[in-house]
């Protein structure tokens, strides 16, 4: 081959090169952005980050699993200077699986304005985030509380029966996070439908 | 350095690939100018190879900053706040700003004479890739001084605390680092163009130098992964300034997503960081073993293997994280198959030693202590890759100890041995023996006086990040600083041995060292600055 017909073909070849190479790049970059979503599948369908639906479930009709019992434990905690607290009136319970179970929280606002918060859940064991189900809790929505404000609402849920044999005790944690009034969809004490005066 | 290469007007190969202001026949633009348009891959890689000097010693500053509050237990000269910043800089500066421009720069400079091509295949592109980077790291350099100060958050900046609880400086932050991407995304292009286009006719694949190799594959991790790192990093952005949650939590978004998207860029990208430091030391072993590389299609393999796997392993930086059992157990397995091909290669190494007749020239030299070194990196990364045993040693100095391990006396001693093994080509002299052979050994004792207590004090439980630490680690961390400072002493020897050879020395041949024989030895000694403008007749070895 003549170097003239060389260079023709190393020009060609370089464009090809080049523009594999973009598409492999928009590809990468759209990935990253598809994993996003795709974790939060992932994780839904496995149960693997801890979260529990941010929806109300059903109850699932089934007989209680008498031969054993779960111990399931209770943490709060606020986060990021956010003058709130969070208090749970039962730190742990024992039940059966299959069991429909109430607990009370309250949220009190100590601070000296109206402030919007949220509650964040998080199961741990993860594995177990699959089995709880939550037919009513205040973790859907953000809490508006004024200076000095109590609110009493309540988490109703249940751990089906299906909860692997191993699990013997879960753990639910609400971190309380500040909510920005602006990018709050408030939805004061709809969302509380049984308890509220409890 | 290559100041000194006489320019070589050669207006009949005007047409060559190389086009731009300095083949347009007209006069070449001088001083600054020159450099600021130079579109020629030997100047680009002179320049990237100066910039990572400059990163290195600016790197190793703060690393002394660091070290020398972690002299003695207390607080005694900064305060944690700046403590952290100066941790969180030396990685992003050691990382970004001295090892990957390092490596850039050795490939514009040898990969188009290793594989006899006139030029990189796209040289204005060149540039500008290059020019990104001292933008880039004045920007990042720039966000110490802003209010609130700069990064303090780890190299690794951790959502949310480079977001919710990040410095306002962040997004300059972000800014430098989409900078920083940008120039390796294009400077990978152009390398796997010229690799796979620019060939001296009759080159193969498996006939092309391990250095050439180890750089394709590291040049295609590059593109797989750095548009990873953008998103993520746009994502930060987005989380900081627009109000989404990608990672806030309140917001219904995940901490954790972070470290999985941070990481699935982060593990390729330590490899990124040692695959063109397996194929600079693949050169000159055999080179002063005056024997053939063992293996060399093994090596090509192991290459490839570590590089495939190096995508399934990332959670092995979150075994604490809460993973699943099953996820604990895919990646404690799958990292320790990376060990395998990393095996393949030291044995390689070694097999070619063997029985060959060996000298000692500082090239050799380096290269002799990356292997043993990378070795007991290599070794630490085993231990850590017990997902049990790393329960208790993560984020301690056991980890900090590995990776200074495959990276100081691995990554960086295998830049030095490529200098010393290339400086002869660049400045057509050799570089001073004895000046070098201080250089080598007070490096190898620093580093190892800095490096190796870390192992035990990081067993010991010690914290990584932490600008105090309780009593019973203060003997530890005082020779640990003691040898920190001999190590960044001893380079400034580095910088002399390169000015002595760039003024003069002994006077280097076309074939400078005796068992070299890739084609870069075919062209005359300094490196013109046009060479292969017709390529040259390549004859395929047996390997
Ligand atoms: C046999 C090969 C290797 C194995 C099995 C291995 C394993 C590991 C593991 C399990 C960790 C996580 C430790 C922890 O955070 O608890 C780690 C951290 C690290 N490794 Fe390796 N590694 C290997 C080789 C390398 C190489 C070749 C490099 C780079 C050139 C490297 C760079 C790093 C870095 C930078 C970190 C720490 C990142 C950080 O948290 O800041 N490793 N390694
Ligand atoms: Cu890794």
């Amino acid at each position: 081959m003549s170097r003239r017909d060389d260079q023709a073909t190393g020009r060609a070849g370089v464009r090809r090169t080049v523009t594999r190479t973009l598409v492999v790049l928009a590809g990468m970059f759209a990935f990253a952005f598809a994993l996003v979503p795709l974790y939060d599948v992932f994780c839904d369908l496995t149960g693997l980050n801890g979260k529990t639906s941010a929806r109300a479930q059903p109850l699932v009709e089934q007989e209680v699993d008498a031969s054993r019992m779960v111990t399931v434990q209770f943490i709060t905690r606020g986060s990021q200077g956010l003058p709130w607290h969070l208090e749970v009136n039962t730190r742990q319970i024992r039940l059966h699986p299959g069991q429909r179970e109430e607990v009370f929280f309250t949220f009190r606002n100590n601070g000296d304005a109206t402030t919007l918060a949220r509650a964040v859940p998080s199961v741990s064991p993860s594995a177990a985030s699959l089995h709880l189900r939550k037919l009513t809790c205040f973790c859907f929505q953000e809490q508006q509380l004024a200076a000095g404000e109590t609110l009493k609402a309540p988490l109703v849920f249940q751990l089906t029966r299906d909860l692997p044999a191993d699990i013997k005790t879960v753990t639910l944690v609400y971190t309380l996070y500040p909510v920005q009034s602006a990018q709050a969809e408030v939805a004061r004490r709809e969302s509380i439908t049984e308890g509220d005066s409890a | 350095m290559a100041s000194h290469l006489p320019p070589k007007p050669t207006p009949q190969h005007s047409t060559t690939t190389a086009g731009g202001m300095a083949e347009s026949g007209h006069a070449r633009p001088r001083g600054l100018m020159r450099w600021l348009l130079t579109t020629n891959h030997k100047e680009i890689g002179t320049l990237y190879l100066l910039f990572s000097l400059t990163m290195f010693f600016i790197g190793g500053i703060f690393a002394l900053v660091v070290r020398a509050e972690l002299f003695q237990p207390g607080l005694q000269l900064v305060q944690p706040e700046f403590f952290n910043q100066m941790t969180t800089m030396h990685g992003l500066i050691m990382v970004f700003g001295a090892i990957m421009p390092a490596f850039v720069g050795l490939a514009n400079w040898m990969v188009p004479l290793q594989i006899g091509a006139p030029d990189m295949a796209l040289p204005r592109l060149n540039n500008f890739s290059f020019w990104l980077l001292p933008v880039a790291f004045l920007l990042l350099l720039s966000t110490l001084l802003m209010p609130g100060g700069g990064p303090n958050f780890g190299w690794t900046f951790y959502a949310p605390l480079s977001t919710t609880y990040a410095p306002p400086s962040t997004s300059f932050f972000i800014l430098s680092l989409h900078l920083a991407g940008i120039s390796s995304i294009l400077g990978a292009i152009n390398i796997i163009a010229t690799i796979l286009n620019l060939r001296a006719p009759g080159m193969r694949m498996m006939d092309m130098p391990l250095f050439v190799w180890t750089w394709l594959i590291t040049a295609f991790l590059l593109i797989a992964v750095m548009p990873v790192l953008a998103g993520v990093i746009t994502m930060m952005l987005m989380d900081i300034n627009f109000g989404t949650s990608f990672f806030n939590a309140a917001g219904g978004g995940d901490p954790v997503l972070f470290q999985h998207l941070f990481w699935f860029f982060g593990h390729p990208e330590v490899y990124i960081m040692i695959l063109p430091a397996f194929g600079i030391v693949s050169a000159i072993i055999p080179t002063f073993s005056r024997k053939r590389l063992f293996g060399y299609a093994s090596m090509v393999y192991a290459t490839a293997a570590i590089a495939i796997l190096s995508f399934m392993v990332w959670a092995h930086h979150m075994f604490i994280v809460g993973l699943p059992l099953v996820a604990e157990l895919f990646f404690m397995y799958t990292t320790m198959l990376i060990a395998v091909p990393t095996g393949v290669k030291v044995f390689n190494w070694v097999a070619t030693m063997f029985r060959g007749s060996i000298s000692f020239e500082p090239p050799m030299l380096f290269a002799l202590a990356f292997v043993v070194q990378f070795t007991v990196g290599g070794f630490s990364g085993l231990m850590l890759a017990i997902a049990p045993a790393d329960f208790q040693y993560h984020d301690t100095y056991f980890v900090v100890a590995h990776f200074h391990y495959v990276l100081v006396p691995g990554a960086l001693f295998a830049i030095l041995a490529g200098a010393y093994y290339w400086l002869p080509k660049w400045t057509g002299h050799y570089p001073s023996v004895r000046l070098s052979q201080w250089h080598f050994w007070l490096s190898v004792i620093g580093v190892n006086l800095t490096f190796f207590p870390m192992h035990f004090s990081g067993l010991a439980g010690m914290p990584r990040r932490i600008p105090d630490y309780a009593l019973q680690f203060a003997d530890f961390n005082l020779v640990s600083s003691l040898g920190g400072f001999l190590f960044g002493a001893s380079q400034l020897l580095f910088v002399l041995v390169i000015i002595k050879c760039v003024r003069g020395g002994e006077k280097a041949p076309a074939k400078a060292w005796e068992g070299a024989e890739d084609l870069e030895w075919s062209v005359p000694s300094p490196a013109p600055l046009h060479t292969f403008e017709t390529p040259p007749t390549f004859q395929p070895r047996e390997h």
